[in-house]
């Protein structure tokens, strides 16, 4: 059968798309890069050169675009951006999990009572398991509660906007409950370093190692896509396009390592690693790089993984699938429901895994812990592009949104805003962010 | 004007429902209703909207599971519990919704389920969108929005992946709710020269259409359903449109005239 457009007829090989007019849009459709992945950096990059020179015309002192600020940033925002990569596909499935902050805060108190309560009169104090022990009882425990809600949502019908809801005060009030209420600390020190300390990160070394590998892959990638398209027969975005892609990419990830690398640890830690290691600090002082935070390149690889399972993986199809049409999911085969558990599921054992970095961080357990986090990790994945309608949403977005949200908070407080102002402009953006969105969507229909 | 004549019925039929039931609280949606289908044939289902039509192939596709009766597939009984278990069976189905995901392009619709994958286990979209160029150049050779998703093509563009998904698997029997509905006439004519090519492939098909004379044309049986009810099932070339308007309309068979 055919369509009665006017296109003119042509066997079926690569489409030649329209010519975009001008210099953008050609640029644009060379490249092939997503318009609103553009947009969302612009916006990020205008609210952390905004609060720079807010800071640096007010306060006489722009403290936003140094080393410091940013690399605490993107600690900061690593617990909201890893359980954000989940909200996605919950999201996406056109549905709602209203109570991850009270499961991180649950996730938590169970890791502290494991690792300060019952594992040092196990295997002693200090001992070399407790924190993979500690992390693996949170991620287990995060999964079971996501894969009862999920279960709860999918075969007895309740919508999740309920069971999460419920849940928001159920695992709360169970947090509460394990340890009656009590602050649990001191964590393992091993386990610390999840949080991002200054020993909690990679160093200068580790940081170019780390870049050096994302370069290689981001050309790599590049290249591998021109080779696919060629097996294919598709037409090939031109060269200078390609290589633009994998220059910027590149760059980007050089970037980031240099920018790590250029905060040096506080004067205090350097001493005490001194006399630890017996070195004698030179005269100008003792120059040690931060380089990446560990919880940052946690987020790294949870952002990777979920990538790939979200675009490589008959999973993520599904999820996008059922986001667009469950009954057409269901009639080509797809288990709907327990698809529904695994997603709630998945999205449990990320919120156990950002319980792993908050209460690192934190360097204890509270049952407060993760407080109000459901709505900022809701915002964040709405901010990023996920569309509340289903079918729409990425994990790239996500992040960015996560990025967005932190960098509001980080420049608030920096430039001396006190909370009561913070939460009106970050409650405010996240409604002109869907507005925004609403119009970007019906502007490229 | 059909092809009737030829059709071999004396062997095992391709399907066979038998005393096929299901209710949705109370309301007999499909009662106590028998079809039976051959290689190479095309059996038109009739009746007013409600009368059951999609009811009863949605049991053979495997959306719906029955309440009682059972099916035989080349003879043998089969239980269909699932779409999966239809597909397995090589039943496919083109649903009167078309059943797209709008979100998703038309390579990752055609593949929904049954998705190609590379060694590794990753989906090779590349792959599947170069089938999907194959098979769209069989069927409608005008398609050419590979990367947009659903949503943006036209009513004919969409019926045609919706058919495309049908027809790629290799079905034995398909199944088509209405599937001219949402076509103009040229979309139309292409889909009845499908049905042709595709019935003399030996291919069974289930028909689901409102209009007479499209069933008259395409058709070598007719079954007629009312109010879940089975009116009868008549070979085309013995009865006239008039015939098949009194039993969709009077629910009366043209013998008890
Ligand atoms: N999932 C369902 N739940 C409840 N009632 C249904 C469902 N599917 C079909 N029905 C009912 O079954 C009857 C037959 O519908 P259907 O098979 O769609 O008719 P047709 O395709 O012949 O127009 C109608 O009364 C319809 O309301
Ligand atoms: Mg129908």
């Amino acid at each position: 059968m055919t369509d009665t457009s006017q296109d003119t007829p042509q066997s079926a090989g690569a489409p030649t798309p329209p010519p975009a007019k001008g210099l953008m849009g050609r640029f644009l459709q060379a490249t092939e890069l997503d318009t609103r992945l553009l947009g969302m950096l612009g916006a990020l990059a205008l609210i952390w050169i905004g609060f720079h020179m807010y800071g640096a015309l007010v306060n006489g002192f722009g403290a936003f675009l140094t080393p410091r600020n940013l690399w605490n940033l993107s600690v900061q925002t690593s617990s909201i951006g890893i359980m954000a990569c989940g909200m996605v596909l919950v999201i996406v499935t056109r549905h709602i999990d209203l109570s991850v902050g009270s499961v991180l805060g649950f996730c938590a108190i169970v890791m502290g009572v494991t690792q300060v309560w019952f594992l040092p009169q196990l295997v002693g104090l200090e001992h070399w398991s407790i924190w993979i022990i500690a992390v693996i009882v949170g991620l287990i425990t995060g999964t079971i509660v996501g894969a009862f809600h999920g279960y709860m949502i999918a075969y007895m019908q309740i919508p999740a906007f309920i069971v999460t809801l419920g849940g928001l005060l159920v695992w709360r009030g169970a947090a509460f409950l394990v340890a009656r209420g009590e602050t649990i600390s001191p964590v393992d020190s091993t386990f610390r370093l999840l949080g991002g300390t200054p020993e909690g990160a990679v160093g200068a070394t580790g940081s170019w190692i780390v870049g050096i590998i994302g370069v290689a892959v981001v050309v790599s990638l590049v290249f591998a896509g021109r080779k696919q398209r060629e097996k294919h027969g598709f037409a090939q975005r031109p060269m200078w396009a390609d290589s633009f892609i994998a220059l910027i990419s590149g760059a980007a990830v050089i970037g980031a390592v240099m920018l790590v690398n250029a905060y040096p640890w506080p004067r205090g830690v350097v001493r005490r690693y001194a006399e630890a290691e017996g070195i004698t600090i030179p005269e100008g002082g003792l120059f040690i790089s931060h380089g990446f935070a560990i919880p940052v390149l946690i987020l790294l690889a949870v952002a990777i993984a979920m990538t790939l399972l979200m675009s490589r993986t008959r999973f993520g199809r599904y999820v996008y699938a059922i986001g667009g049409n469950p009954e057409a999911a269901a009639l080509a085969g797809i288990n709907t429901k327990w698809m529904t558990v695994k997603i709630f599921a998945l999205m449990g054992f990320l919120t156990g895994l950002s319980a792993s970095v908050a209460s690192a961080r934190l360097g204890s357990a509270t049952n407060a812990l993760g407080t109000l986090d459901e709505l900022y990790v809701i915002a964040a994945a709405v901010i990023g592009g996920t569309s509340l309608a289903g079918g729409v949403g990425t994990i790239y977005g996500a992040i960015l949104g996560a990025f967005v949200m932190q960098s509001l908070q980080t420049g608030m407080v920096l430039i001396g805003f006190d909370a009561a102002i913070q939460q009106v402009v970050v409650g405010s953006v996240l409604v002109l962010a869907v507005y925004l969105d609403n119009l970007y969507r019906r502007a490229s229909k | 004007m059909s092809a009737s004549k030829q059709i071999d019925r004396t062997g095992t039929p391709l399907v066979d429902m038998r005393d096929i039931c299901i209710s949705f609280g109370g309301v007999h949606a499909v009662d106590h209703v028998s079809v039976d289908l051959y290689p190479g044939e095309v059996v038109g289902l009739l009746g007013h909207n409600g009368a059951g039509k999609s009811t009863l192939i949605k049991i053979l596709s495997g959306a719906y599971g029955k309440d009682s009766g059972d099916i035989y597939v080349n003879g043998e009984k089969v239980t269909i519990n699932s779409p999966r278990d239809a597909r397995a069976h090589n039943i496919e189905t083109i649903y009167q919704t078309l059943a797209l995901a709008d979100n998703l392009d038309a390579a990752s619709n055609l593949f929904l389920g049954r998705e190609l994958v590379s060694s590794i286990g990753f989906v090779d979209d590349d792959a599947m969108e170069a089938e999907t160029r194959k098979i769209m150049a069989r069927l409608n050779p005008n398609f050419k929005k590979f990367k947009d998703p659903v949503s943006a093509l036209s009513g004919g563009q969409r019926q045609s992946v919706a058919i495309a998904r049908a027809v790629y698997f290799n079905a034995r029997i398909l199944i088509m709710d209405e599937p001219t509905a949402a076509l103009g006439p040229h979309e139309t004519q292409m889909v009845s020269e499908l049905i042709q090519q595709l019935k003399a492939d030996g291919i069974g098909i289930f028909l689901i259409s409102h209009d007479i004379h499209d069933v008259m044309e395409l058709c070598d049986r007719a079954s007629v359903m009312k109010n879940g009810k089975l009116v009868g099932t008549v070979d085309v070339d013995d009865v006239t449109d008039d015939d098949l308007l009194g039993m969709i309309i009077l629910g009366k068979h043209p013998s008890e005239a």
